[in-house]
C-alpha cells in the first residue's frame, strides 16, 4: 500500500523533470504535421486514437525513471555475481554511458541530459533530505567542528589551489592556447573542489568503515556544498565584472556573502524545521496525510533558500537534521515508518538517476573538448591537493581532539574524495557568454567524476581492506552498553566539574537541560514528551524484538501451534501476574486475551505492543507447554469468542487503513465482556451485591455527612488519619493501627462500602480501566483488595483523597487539630 | 594563585604523581590548583562535602556516587594523590603508552581500570558484584520520573539478563568486562586534560 503510494508520489516528483529537453527535442517532430493527423480522424468516428503528443512529456519522465529503475534491478543482480568489484554508482554511470549509446545512435544527437534544474530542483533535495533526516545527529553533532573546519576551509583550500595551480601550469604554457583567465580558473577550481555527497553517501555506504570516519567525509560533503555554492556564485560575479573592477571592497562584499548565504541558509533551515515539528503536534486527526509534511515542508526549505538565494543545500540539511528527532516523536508509529521508507524509495530513486544520466550525458559529441595539459593537469592537482589538504587540517585538528583521527583515516578521507553531480551542475551553469571555455569546463569536470567515482570507488574497497582501516562494528543493541554510555557521560560531567573544566561534556550537558526544559517542551506533544525516556525506548525496542521473534519462531512450527502457543503464554503471563488476582476474576483475563487475538484482526503487532510495555517477555520459559492451561484456554475462546457479524463498510477508505473493525461490533463485544466481567464479580464476591445504585447513594450520604464536620464521622476521620500516616515514614506501623482502630468506628460493617471498593477508580467503569490496561500493574495489584479487612481499610483511604479533598480546604481551620486529637484519643485503646 | 599553589607542591611530589598517574607536569600543577581552590578547609585534603560545594556536581545523578569513588575505603579525606589517581582513570589512552605497559604495570587509564571504575559506581557493597537492587537504584538515579518501577524492574532484570552468564542474577566484573567488549571505552571514559 505504502509503497504504491510513493512510486505515484516518485512519478509526480519526476512528472516534470524533462520537460525541458523533451519540448525541445520532441515537440518539433510532432508538431511538424498535426495536420496531416487531423484530416485522416476525420472520415469516420475513431475508435482508438493514438494521441502520442498528449502524453509525450510525463511518458518519457516515467519511462526514463522505469529504465532507470530497471538499470538499479540489473546493476544489484550484477554486483551479487561479481562479488561488488565494482561500486554501484560506477556501473550505473557504465549503464549510462550504453543507454546514452543507443540514444545517440537512433538520434544521432544526445536528446536526453541532464540539465541544471532538473538537476537542482527535482533530483537533489530528496538526497540531501534523506542524509540529514537519518543523520546520527549525536555523533554527528560531536565532531561538528572538525566537520566544519573541513567543510570550509578544506573545500576553500582545495578551491583556491587547484584554480591558482591550473592557472600557473597555464601561464607557463602547458595547455597550449585557452581563451581563460585567472578568474575563470579560480571559478573552476570552486566548482571542482567540492566533496559530493551522493557520491560519497554512494560509495561510502558499501565500505562500512568506522563511524567517526564515515561521519567527517559525510558531514563534509554535505556542508562542503553550501560553501562551494557561495564561492561559485562569488566567482561568477567577480567574472561577470571583470578583472579590473574588482577591488578590496568587492572581495570584503564576497566574504560577507559568504557568511549570510551559509548561515542564512541554516538558520533558515532550522526555522522550518521549527514549522515542521509544530505542524507534526497537531496532526493527531489526520495522520493519513502526515507523512507528506517533512516532505513538502522540507522542500520548502529548499525553495525558500533557493529563492533568497541562501544555500538550499545547508536549508535543506538543517531542516532534516533539527525536526528528526522532534517529527517522529510526534508523528503516529505508521507514520515515521512512511516517511523512512518513502525517503529511502525517492532518495535512491533520484541517485539512480542522476548516476544513470551523467552516464547518458557523456555520450554527446557536443560537449567534448580536448586539452590533455588541462584535464590531466585537474586530475593530478585535485587529487594532491585534496591530500594535503586533508592532512594539513587533520594536523590541526588532533591538537584538540580527544582522540585524533589516525593517519589511515586521514588516507582513507582524501581518498574519499569523489566529486559527483553537483560539479557537473555547476558547470552547466556556467554562461557561455562570459566563459568561452564552458565546454572544456563540462568535459573536465566529467572526467573528473568519471575518474573519482568509478576509478577511486573501485579502488576504495581494496584499499580500506589493505590498510586495515576500523571498520564500524556491528553490535546488537544491549540495554547494558545503553545504561553504560549513560553513566560515562555523566562521569565525565562530573570530573569535568571537579577539575574546574568547562569543556564538551559541560556543554553538551548544558544543551540537552535546556532541550529536555524549554526546547522539547515546545516542538513536542505532551504525550510523546512523557514516554520517550531512552532506555526506556531500548528496552522497548529490545522487548519488541524479541516478541517478533518469538512469534515467527511459534509460526516456524506450524500455525495453529503458534496461536495456541500465544494463548498459553497470555494465560501464563497473567498468572505469573496477579497469582492472587486471577482467582477473583479469572474471566477477565481470558477476555483479554480472545479480544486481542480478535479472529480477523489478526496482527502481530497489536499483541506484541499490548503485552510488551510494563511485561519482559521471556521466550524460553514459554517453551514448557503447560496442557491444563491449554484445554483451558481452549474452552475459554469456544466461550467467549465473539462472531462477527457481516458488516456493510466499504472495503476502500482513502484516509483509513483499518476500517473493517465495525463499530456495533467493538461496541458488542465491549458490552459482552462487561457481562462477563460483572457475573464474575457477583461469584467471586460471595454476598456482595454489585448493585450501582447503592454505591452512589452511599457516597451521598457520606458527602452529606461531612460538611456537618462530626469529629466521629469515619469517613471523615480516616481521610485525615491516612493522610497523615502517607507522610510519616512509619507505613507499615499505622497501617495495622489503622485497620485495627477501623473496627472500632461506627457503620463499619456496611456491606455497600464493597462493591464500591471494587472498582480500581470509581469515577470511570471498572471494565473500561482493565481492558486498556492489559496487565494490572504489579503495584496496582498489590494494592488490589482481596481479604475483607484490607478493603475496609482502603475504602476511607480512597474517599479521603478523593472526595474530602475539596471539603477539608474548606474548612482548613476546623479540622487542623481534629485529626491529632483523634489519634490521642485512639491510640491509648489501642496501646 | 596558580604559583602559589603549586609551590606548596614539591617537585619530588610532581614526579612521584607524574610516574604513577601519568598526567604531565603542567596537568599536575594545574588540577593542584583546581585541588587546592576545592579545598576550603586548607588542610591539604578533600572531604565529602569539599565535593559536594561544586555546584554543577550537586545535580548530577550520579554526583554521589563519582565523590564516592574519590575516597577509599572507610575515609572520609582524599589527599592530592589520590585525588590525581581517581582522575588518571580518565586520562585518554595515548598511543604510545600501549606498548609500554609493561614495564610499570598496568597503567591508571588501561582499559581494565576504567571499567572497573564505572563498575565500582554500581557495586556498593563492594562485593564486586551487581544485585538487582544496586542496578535498580543506579537506574532509578538516571532515567526520569516518567518511569514507573515495575518497568523499571523489568528494564533491570533485563539488563542482568544480558550480562549474567552463571545464572547467579548478579554481575560480577568479569561478566561486566565481557559484556561491554564492544564498547569503546578507551573513548568513552576519557576527557581531554589541558596540557
Amino acid at each position: 500500500m505504502a509503497s504504491s503510494v510513493y512510486l505515484c508520489l516518485l512519478r509526480a516528483v519526476f512528472l516534470v523533470c524533462f520537460v525541458n529537453p523533451l519540448i525541445q527535442a520532441l515537440d518539433a517532430n510532432v508538431l511538424q504535421n498535426p495536420h496531416h493527423e487531423l484530416e485522416e480522424n476525420l472520415t469516420g468516428l475513431p475508435i482508438v486514437t493514438f494521441k502520442w503528443h498528449h502524453v509525450q512529456t510525463p511518458y518519457l519522465v516515467i519511462i526514463w525513471v522505469f529504465v532507470a529503475g530497471l538499470a538499479k534491478l540489473s546493476v544489484i543482480e550484477l554486483n551479487h555475481h561479481v562479488t561488488g568489484v565494482i561500486p554501484e554508482s560506477g556501473l550505473l554511470i557504465i549503464l549510462g554511458f550504453i543507454l546514452g549509446g543507443i540514444v545517440w545512435g537512433a538520434d544521432k544527437a544526445q536528446t536526453f541530459k541532464l540539465l541544471p534544474p532538473t538537476f537542482f530542483y527535482y533530483l537533489l533535495p530528496q538526497i540531501i533530505l534523506d542524509a540529514s533526516y537519518f543523520m546520527p545527529n549525536k555523533l554527528f553533532f560531536s565532531n561538528l567542528g572538525a566537520i566544519l573546519i573541513y567543510a570550509i576551509f578544506g573545500t576553500c583550500w582545495n578551491a583556491a589551489t587547484v584554480g591558482l595551480s591550473l592557472w600557473g601550469c597555464y601561464e607557463a604554457g602547458a595547455m597550449g592556447n585557452l581563451d581563460i583567465g585567472l578568474l575563470q580558473f579560480l571559478l573552476f577550481g570552486s566548482l571542482i573542489a567540492a566533496v559530493d555527497p551522493v557520491a560519497v553517501i554512494a560509495v561510502f555506504e558499501e565500505v562500512h568503515v568506522n563511524e567517526v570516519l564515515f561521519i567527517l567525509v559525510f558531514g563534509e560533503s554535505l556542508l562542503n556544498d553550501g560553501v562551494t555554492v557561495v564561492l561559485y556564485n562569488v566567482f561568477d560575479a567577480f567574472v561577470a565584472l571583470g578583472g579590473p573592477k574588482i577591488d578590496a571592497a568587492e572581495i570584503i562584499k564576497g566574504i560577507f556573502s559568504f557568511v549570510v548565504v551559509a548561515f542564512g541558509g541554516s538558520f533558515l533551515g532550522i526555522l522550518f524545521a521549527i514549522l515542521l515539528s509544530l505542524l507534526t503536534r497537531c496532526t493527531k486527526h489526520i495522520q493519513i496525510i502526515e507523512a507528506g509534511f517533512v516532505f513538502v515542508v522540507g522542500y520548502l526549505a529548499y525553495l525558500t533558500a533557493e529563492m533568497l538565494s541562501l544555500s538550499a543545500i545547508l536549508s535543506i540539511t538543517f531542516c532534516g537534521i533539527c525536526c528528526q528527532k522532534y517529527v517522529n516523536a510526534n508523528m503516529d508509529e505508521k507514520s515515521v515508518t512512511t516517511v523512512r521508507h518513502a525517503m529511502k524509495v525517492l532518495a535512491n530513486g533520484s541517485e539512480t538517476m542522476i548516476f544513470v544520466f551523467l552516464g547518458v550525458t557523456a555520450i554527446d559529441t557536443e560537449i567534448w573538448v580536448w586539452n590533455t595539459g588541462f584535464i590531466l593537469l585537474t586530475l593530478l592537482f585535485v587529487f594532491i591537493y585534496r591530500i594535503i589538504g586533508v592532512f594539513l587540517l587533520t594536523w590541526m585538528l588532533n591538537k584538540f581532539r580527544l582522540v585524533p583521527i589516525e593517519v589511515i583515516d586521514q588516507v582513507v578521507m582524501s581518498y574519499g574524495g569523489l566529486r559527483g553531480a553537483v560539479a557537473y551542475g555547476l558547470a552547466a551553469m556556467l554562461d557561455e557568454d562570459k566563459i568561452p571555455e564552458k565546454n572544456l569546463i563540462i568535459s573536465t569536470t566529467l572526467i573528473v567524476v568519471y575518474f573519482t567515482v568509478i576509478l577511486q570507488g573501485i579502488t576504495m574497497k581494496p584499499l580500506v581492506q589493505w590498510l586495515k582501516v576500523k571498520r564500524a562494528s556491528h553490535s546488537d543493541l544491549k540495554l547494558i552498553e545503553k545504561l553504560n554510555n549513560r553513566a560515562f557521560d555523566h562521569m565525565l560531567a562530573a570530573v569535568e566539574d571537579i577539575c574546574g573544566r568547562i569543556g564538551d561534556n559541560w556543554w553538551t550537558r548544558g544543551w540537552n537541560r535546556f532541550e529536555e526544559n524549554y526546547i522539547s517542551w515546545f516542538l513536542m506533544k505532551p504525550k510523546a514528551r512523557k514516554n520517550r525516556d531512552y532506555l526506556f525506548t531500548v528496552f522497548h525496542k529490545l522487548n519488541l524484538e524479541d516478541a517478533v521473534n518469538y512469534v515467527s519462531e511459534g509460526e516456524r512450527q506450524g500455525s495453529l501451534a503458534f496461536i495456541r502457543s500465544d494463548e498459553a503464554a497470555n494465560v501464563d503471563f497473567k498468572k505469573q501476574f496477579g497469582s492472587e488476582f486471577t482467582d477473583v476474576m479469572p474471566d477477565i483475563m481470558v477476555d483479554m486475551s480472545n479480544y486481542e487475538l480478535g479472529i480477523e484482526n489478526f496482527t502481530v503487532t497489536s499483541i506484541v505492543k499490548d503485552t510488551i510495555p510494563s511485561v519482559s517477555l521471556d521466550i524460553h520459559g514459554q517453551d514448557r507447554k503447560n496442557a491444563v492451561d491449554d484445554i483451558r484456554a481452549h474452552h475459554l475462546l469456544q466461550q467467549h469468542l465473539y462472531r462477527s457479524r457481516k458488516h456493510h463498510r466499504h472495503k476502500y477508505s482513502r484516509s483509513h487503513f483499518s476500517i473493517n473493525q465495525s463499530e456495533d461490533e467493538v461496541q458488542e463485544i465491549f458490552q459482552r465482556t462487561m457481562r462477563n466481567r460483572l457475573e464474575s464479580f457477583k461469584s467471586a464476591k460471595m454476598g456482595v451485591n454489585p448493585a450501582k445504585k447503592i454505591t452512589k447513594h452511599h457516597k451521598k450520604e457520606l458527602t452529606h455527612k461531612m460538611p456537618n464536620g462530626h469529629p466521629d464521622d469515619t469517613g471523615h476521620l480516616y481521610g485525615d488519619k491516612v493522610d497523615s500516616a502517607m507522610g510519616s515514614e512509619t507505613g507499615t506501623i499505622s497501617g495495622t493501627f489503622m485497620r485495627d482502630t477501623y473496627t472500632v468506628g461506627a457503620g463499619i460493617e456496611n456491606p455497600v462500602f464493597l462493591p464500591d471498593m471494587d472498582s480500581p477508580t470509581h469515577s470511570s467503569l471498572p471494565w473500561l480501566m482493565e481492558t486498556e490496561a492489559v496487565a494490572p500493574s504489579q503495584r496496582a495489584q498489590r494494592r488490589l483488595p482481596w481479604t475483607p479487612n484490607r478493603l475496609r481499610r482502603l475504602a476511607p483511604m480512597r474517599i479521603s483523597t478523593c472526595s474530602t479533598d475539596s471539603f477539608l480546604m474548606a474548612d482548613l481551620e476546623e479540622h487542623e487539630e481534629q485529626p491529632q486529637t483523634d489519634h490521642e484519643e485512639i491510640r491509648p485503646v489501642f496501646d | 594563585m596558580g604559583s602559589r599553589a603549586s609551590s606548596l607542591l614539591r617537585e619530588e611530589d610532581i614526579e612521584e604523581i607524574k610516574r604513577e598517574t601519568g598526567f604531565s607536569h603542567s596537568q599536575i600543577t594545574r588540577l593542584y590548583s583546581r585541588f587546592h581552590s576545592l579545598d576550603k578547609g586548607e588542610n591539604g585534603a578533600l572531604s565529602r562535602e569539599d565535593f559536594q560545594r561544586i555546584p554543577e556536581l550537586a545535580i548530577n545523578p550520579l554526583g554521589d556516587r563519582i565523590i564516592n569513588a574519590f575516597f577509599p575505603e572507610g575515609e572520609d579525606q582524599v589527599n592530592f594523590r589520590g585525588f590525581m589517581r581517581t582522575l588518571a582513570h580518565f586520562r585518554p589512552v595515548e598511543d604510545n603508552e600501549k606498548n609500554k605497559n609493561l614495564t610499570s604495570g598496568e597503567p591508571l587509564n588501561s582499559r581494565a581500570n576504567k571499567l572497573l571504575f564505572a563498575f565500582r559506581l554500581y557495586d556498593l557493597d563492594r562485593d564486586d558484584k551487581i544485585s538487582r537492587d544496586e542496578l535498580l537504584q543506579v537506574l532509578r538515579m538516571m532515567v526520569g520520573v516518567n518511569i514507573s518501577d515495575e518497568q523499571l524492574g523489568s528494564i533491570a532484570d533485563r539488563t542482568i539478563q544480558e550480562a549474567d552468564t552463571n545464572g547467579d542474577m548478579c554481575i560480577s566484573f568479569s561478566e561486566f568486562t565481557k559484556v561491554l567488549e564492544k564498547v569503546d571505552v578507551e573513548q568513552k571514559m576519557s576527557i581531554r586534560f589541558l596540557h
